[in-house]
């Protein structure tokens, strides 16, 4: 898949309103996002009202962000595993190992909270790091390496909570995924630390250079002293470790471990949330603020889904429909199609 | 002479604003071995590709056998006659030697392969060869010289007329080479017209019996090989009479020696370069010589770390270095510009701004993020100092004429403030005036004390720019010349065998 | 390179089952053959199409999805159409066929990575089949009960029913295909080197689409498979069902990169996952989630032993 590149042969006609728009990646996303909203709001005018009941702030608005969450902290992490060339599958198995390990941790009232969280991402980073080896140091394809934790990442969640969904009631945890502050949902706080975090690591330091770099092109990034591996092993463990709070919001969320459902899917949705948000598959440059975009317009897809009173599983139809557009709309061969059927080719 | 079997004639191919062929031409005779020669970039493998089929031409004709033809695939040239064994042996490793022999053309018997007959027949292709080998083995398995005489076997089978060779010796030794030329004798022998492309001079005496020469994707001349005196080849396809004159040398390229910065002793690797000595001191531009091949990016690469030494020792600065990565290197003061822009060079899809502070930044570690507003300052320099036209430092490389990308990376080297700055072929591939503009910086990094080892096929520059010249030839160190002997004609004579030739 | 890989899922096959044999007695019987074969049937035709499309290089994601649209779709004809069970069986087909080499174009064509498009193309299917239906649907027709009840005795408790005669019949046919056809070897040589296979004349982008189009075709099959041995058509089975494909793929010995394999070895794979969970069955003491780490180490291992004999191959060379 290849992204703009000018071509002196094939003259592209909306040259002038591509050159205008990409100076603003974000547009497209932002766009899609205001399309459903403004969709929404004329079906339901109700839709992005707001409400404060008993101090807290309600309102579909206020659950789009506590629902999109998680899928916005999946795709902090794959955003950088994307920008680096590689990708994630396993973020949804690593959502349930950390949700069961932090459920068992839970129930005993002897550790400290900060061990209930600290631990299972520590477990996370693990995973991560796993995934980063398998592919830096073994060769593997990133697909494949992820996709062995993908398959046994629920079992070994499982052998954690001996195939129960154990419950707690840990009052700190809870609010974890559950709380409010200062009238707003305490995820929301949460995703904005998590993406204050990841923003002033990658734009403030130079781990953002080094990281597009090297997802733009490898081996010239070595050439010229960046540690192309160690960035790349990096990536995974950030991906782990935000798939890790990931899985301690949605555990927190309905206060017992649930191996086999919490995440179910969630990797399809951070990897689309990605796509959608601008970031091309092939590595290099990234956008986290088009990844969040892509995440909030998954989520408020969703939630469109339900209103119009879709079933929630086919809900995914839509979702791969959009998909399939943005990926065939950034695709050269596809533009060349369409631009050759609207402008019939001069015969000689 | 024999007749002619086929003729390509005018032949323009270009690629966007690149004009790979302007008007090349070869005329091929039945049982003759033509060899087909030209420098980097003079178009010999587009013209081969628009022969089998590649690539379709702008303009031009090709004529088989007094018929016009066009191939528009592989396949309609191998319909055609005309079978090709290309640079890298085209073949499928994973399959059997029978099955990458026959595949598409298959015996078969109501849709199904018939197994023993393709064996049979396999069997008897790599026999005509004089090879006896088990063709269900897997061409991956098997070494390469082996491979390259499947491929040829393979082309062959096809009933050709017109057999092209592009650079089948690159990975051969010599007892594999001699087998190939005896069965290339063999071949035109019976009647079969061979283009052989290869760099390797000596070669093209042993076997050839004309040489069409390429340059700047057009033809320069076609002679008799026996006719040809290496030299005048060489002339030919460098596009230069050297003469015996002696260029007038600005001063600034005669040798200062100052203080021994690198010295590097019997360093190699095993099937990449012979071990060779080379030295550099400060203030210093040492040119390396040699025609494609010859060893001279390898070399540059085992000194920046980017291959390891598998021989030898190198000390900078007095002191013993370790080079395992281009980090070791950069640490010790080193910089390089790679030869291979778009694979080794440029981050395309990044600004200049960016692609100009990597290697500086990676010095300084991912903590220490320089201010944007020295950033700015020092990619503001860089534009003035080397006169680099981009629309802004936030263009994105790619958007740069090849010209203005080469002179980003030179100053991404720069930005680290090398002690010694390794340059392949900085000026490759970019027009005239940035060229001059390159070379005339790289004198004046000499004067601020810096060492440069200066890698270039074009000879003039070397002897404009370097005090001292290092040739290799065949992957080997073969020459070393200084001050007044730094000169177009002697290098030449260096690179051509001239003293020790049959 | 692949004979030792097959040699090696042949003797983990051999080991696995003598071990299970040993363990729990009663294992080794004419019954748990039949049943081998006949519970995984549906996993292996997946398996099948799956072999064909990573010899060539790529990957399908969408098997489990198609399996539950084709599964749904029969039974909504069947039951709520009164459409002949073999025509809705057919149109299934045509279906799957078709879905698979559109996906095969996008990637063809537009180059599109094929993880991806087959993972929307997963999220298509999988919806899609909860359009036809929200539930599981019973089917009832005289077709289905005799199907249900055919099969091929091997002894006096074991039989060999239909989706195991399904299943071996299309290895059968598939391994012809593979091994002894034109179009098999082009699928080999456009994942063993894609760009040479072009040089060689091998019609790159016919043979990726039609791979695709087979495995869309294997994947509906498993579909219909699964409606004879469940009785019922269900939009939502076969979640993960593309992963345990590939696994059984992968520990058959085919290389992920493409170009390297064979479906003796698939079927190997097949097999090995599906003495696991017998034995799992068997034991009573171990819990199903074993299956998931057994399968994820099987699967690791066998990659990890891949990467080696590559290594070793090109030191050698």
């Amino acid at each position: 898949m290849s992204t703009t590149r000018p071509d002196p042969l094939h003259p592209d006609p909306l040259h002038k309103l591509r050159a205008y728009f990409a100076g603003f990646p974000l547009l497209w996303p932002l766009v899609g996002l205001a399309a459903l909203l403004l969709f929404n709001v004329v079906y339901h005018p109700g839709f992005l009202a707001l409400e404060v009941r008993d101090g807290h702030l309600y309102g579909t608005p206020v659950d789009l962000l506590h629902q999109g969450a998680k899928g916005i902290l999946l795709a902090i992490g794959m955003t950088l595993v994307i920008a680096s060339g590689g990708i994630d599958l396993s973020v949804g198995s690593v959502m349930a190992l950390a949700g069961a390990a932090a459920a068992l941790l839970a129930k005993r009232a002897d550790l400290p909270l900060v061990a209930v969280i600290v631990l299972p991402l520590l477990l996370a980073a693990i995973a991560g790091l796993w995934n980063g080896l398998l592919v830096t140091r073994i060769g593997i394809q990133p697909i494949i390496a992820t996709l062995v934790l993908m398959t046994s990442g629920r079992g070994l969640a499982m052998l954690l909570t001996g195939g129960q969904n154990p419950a707690f009631d840990r009052s700190g945890f809870i609010f974890l995924g559950n709380g409010h502050l200062l009238g707003l949902p305490f995820t929301i706080y949460l995703v904005a630390a998590a993406l204050t975090t990841a923003g002033l690591l990658l734009r403030r330091t130079a781990l953002g250079l080094f990281l597009e770099s090297t997802g733009d092109n490898e081996r010239a990034s070595r050439a010229s002293g960046v540690d192309a591996r160690l960035v790349k092993t990096a990536v995974y463990v950030v991906s782990g470790v935000c798939a890790g709070l990931a899985g301690l919001v949605a555990t927190s969320n309905i206060k017992q471990a649930d191996p086999i459902r919490t995440g179910e899917m969630m990797e399809l949705d951070a990897i689309f949330a990605v796509v959608v948000g601008g970031t091309a598959l092939t590595g290099g440059r990234f956008t986290l603020a088009g990844s969040v975009v892509g995440a909030l317009l998954i989520q408020t897809l969703t939630q469109t889904m339900f209103y119009l009173g879709v079933p929630p599983p086919i809900a995914p139809v839509p979702k791969a429909i959009i998909v399939l557009a943005v990926c065939l709309l950034q695709s050269a061969g596809f533009r060349r199609d369409v631009v050759g059927l609207v402008k019939r080719p001069i015969r000689r | 002479m024999t007749r002619v079997l086929l003729e390509l004639r005018d032949i323009v191919k270009t690629f966007g604003s690149v004009k790979a062929l302007d008007r090349a031409s070869l005329t091929l005779r039945a049982g003759e071995i033509h060899a087909l020669m030209g420098e980097n970039g003079a178009g010999k493998s587009t013209l081969i590709k628009v022969l089998t089929g590649v690539h379709a031409p702008d303009a031009g004709t090709i004529v088989l056998d007094g018929k016009p033809i066009a191939p528009r695939s592989p396949r309609e040239a191998e319909q055609a006659g005309i079978s090709t064994v290309y640079q890298e042996v085209n073949l499928i490793p994973t399959l059997s030697i029978a099955d990458n022999l026959l595949l598409g053309r298959q015996p078969t018997r109501l849709g199904w392969i018939r197994r023993r007959e393709l064996v049979r027949r396999a069997e008897a292709a790599v026999a005509r060869l004089g090879l006896e080998i088990d063709v269900t083995r897997a061409v991956g398995a098997c070494p390469l010289a082996i491979q390259q005489m499947v491929a040829i076997a393979r082309a062959l089978d096809i009933r050709a007329r017109v057999l092209v060779l592009d650079e089948p010796t690159s990975s051969l030794d010599e007892r594999e080479v001699a087998s190939l030329f005896d069965l290339l004798r063999r071949l035109r022998g019976e009647g079969l017209a061979i283009v052989l492309v290869t760099h390797f001079l000596d070669q093209v005496y042993a076997v050839s019996d004309r040489i069409t020469v390429l340059r700047n994707g057009a033809f320069v001349g076609e002679h008799e090989t026996s006719e040809l005196p290496r030299r005048r080849l060489i002339e030919a396809m460098l596009g230069r009479d050297f003469g015996d004159e002696a260029d007038a040398r600005p001063a600034a390229a005669a040798a200062a020696t100052g203080k021994r910065l690198l010295e590097a002793r019997g360093i190699g690797r095993r099937g990449l370069l012979s071990p060779i000595d080379l030295a550099l001191s400060e203030g210093e531009i040492v040119g390396l010589a040699g025609l494609l091949g010859a060893g001279r990016t390898e070399t540059a690469r085992l000194l920046f770390g980017l291959e390891a030494a598998d021989s030898g020792a190198i000390t900078i600065g007095g002191q013993a270095a370790v080079l395992r990565s281009p980090r070791d290197a950069m640490g010790k003061g080193l910089a390089f510009c790679s030869e291979d822009r778009r694979a080794e060079g440029i981050l395309p899809h990044l600004s200049v701004r960016e692609n100009l502070i990597l290697a500086m930044q990676a010095g300084r570690g991912p903590w220490r993020l320089l201010p944007r507003r020295e950033q700015d300052a020092l990619v503001d320099h860089y534009i003035r100092a080397l006169g680099i036209k981009a629309p802004s430092p936030e263009a994105p490389i790619h958007t740069l004429s090849g010209g203005n990308q080469q002179k980003v990376l030179l100053a991404r080297a720069l930005a680290t403030q090398p002690k010694i700055l390794l340059l392949d072929e900085p000026t490759r591939g970019i027009d005239v005036g940035a060229k001059l503009e390159i070379e005339r910086l790289v004198r004046s990094l000499r004067e601020r004390g810096m060492s440069v080892l200066f890698i270039s096929s074009d000879l003039d520059e070397l002897v404009r720019t370097c005090g001292r010249v290092a040739v290799l030839r065949d992957r080997r160190k073969v020459g070393e010349l200084a001050g007044d002997d730094v000169r177009p004609d002697k290098i030449l004579s260096v690179i051509a065998h001239e003293h020790d030739a049959a | 390179m692949s004979r030792l890989s097959f040699a090696a899922t042949a003797v983990v096959l051999v080991l696995l089952f003598g071990t299970a044999s040993w363990l729990y007695p009663g294992f080794l019987s004419a019954r748990v053959i039949a049943n081998l074969f006949g519970d995984n049937a549906a996993l292996g035709i997946a398996a099948i199409g799956m072999t064909f499309v990573i010899l060539s290089g790529g990957i399908d994601l969408s098997v489990g999805a198609v399996l539950a649209f084709t599964s749904t779709l029969v039974a909504l004809l069947v039951t709520r159409h009164a459409v002949p069970p073999l025509l809705a069986i057919a149109l299934g087909l045509a279906i799957g066929a078709a879905f698979g080499a559109v996906m095969g174009a996008m990637i063809h064509r537009y180059e599109l990575p094929p993880f991806l498009v087959t993972l929307a193309g997963m999220f298509f299917a999988r919806g899609m089949a909860f359009v036809l239906s929200l539930e599981s649907l019973g089917i009832s027709h005289p077709f289905y009960r005799s199907a249900a009840t055919f099969g091929i005795p091997l002894s006096a408790k074991a039989t060999l029913n239909a989706p195991a005669l399904i299943f071996l019949v299309l290895f059968a046919a598939a391994s012809c295909l593979l091994h002894a056809t034109r179009f098999g070897r082009d699928v080999y040589a456009v994942g063993g080197h894609e760009p040479s296979a072009r040089l060689l004349g091998v019609a790159v982008g016919k043979t990726k689409i039609a791979v695709y189009a087979l495995s869309g075709t294997c994947s509906a099959l498993a579909g219909v498979v699964a409606t004879l041995r469940m009785g019922s058509g269900n939009p939502a089975q076969g979640t993960g069902f593309e992963l345990d494909a590939i696994a059984c793929v992968v520990i058959g010995g085919t290389l992920l990169s493409g170009g390297v394999g064979s479906l003796a070895g698939t079927l190997n794979g097949v097999l090995i996952f599906g003495t696991i969970q017998i034995a799992l069955v068997f034991d009573g003491r171990l819990n199903s989630w074993w299956a998931r780490i057994v399968v994820g180490a099987l699967l690791l291992l066998f990659i990890v032993f891949q990467k080696l004999l590559a290594r070793a191959a090109s030191r050698r060379a």
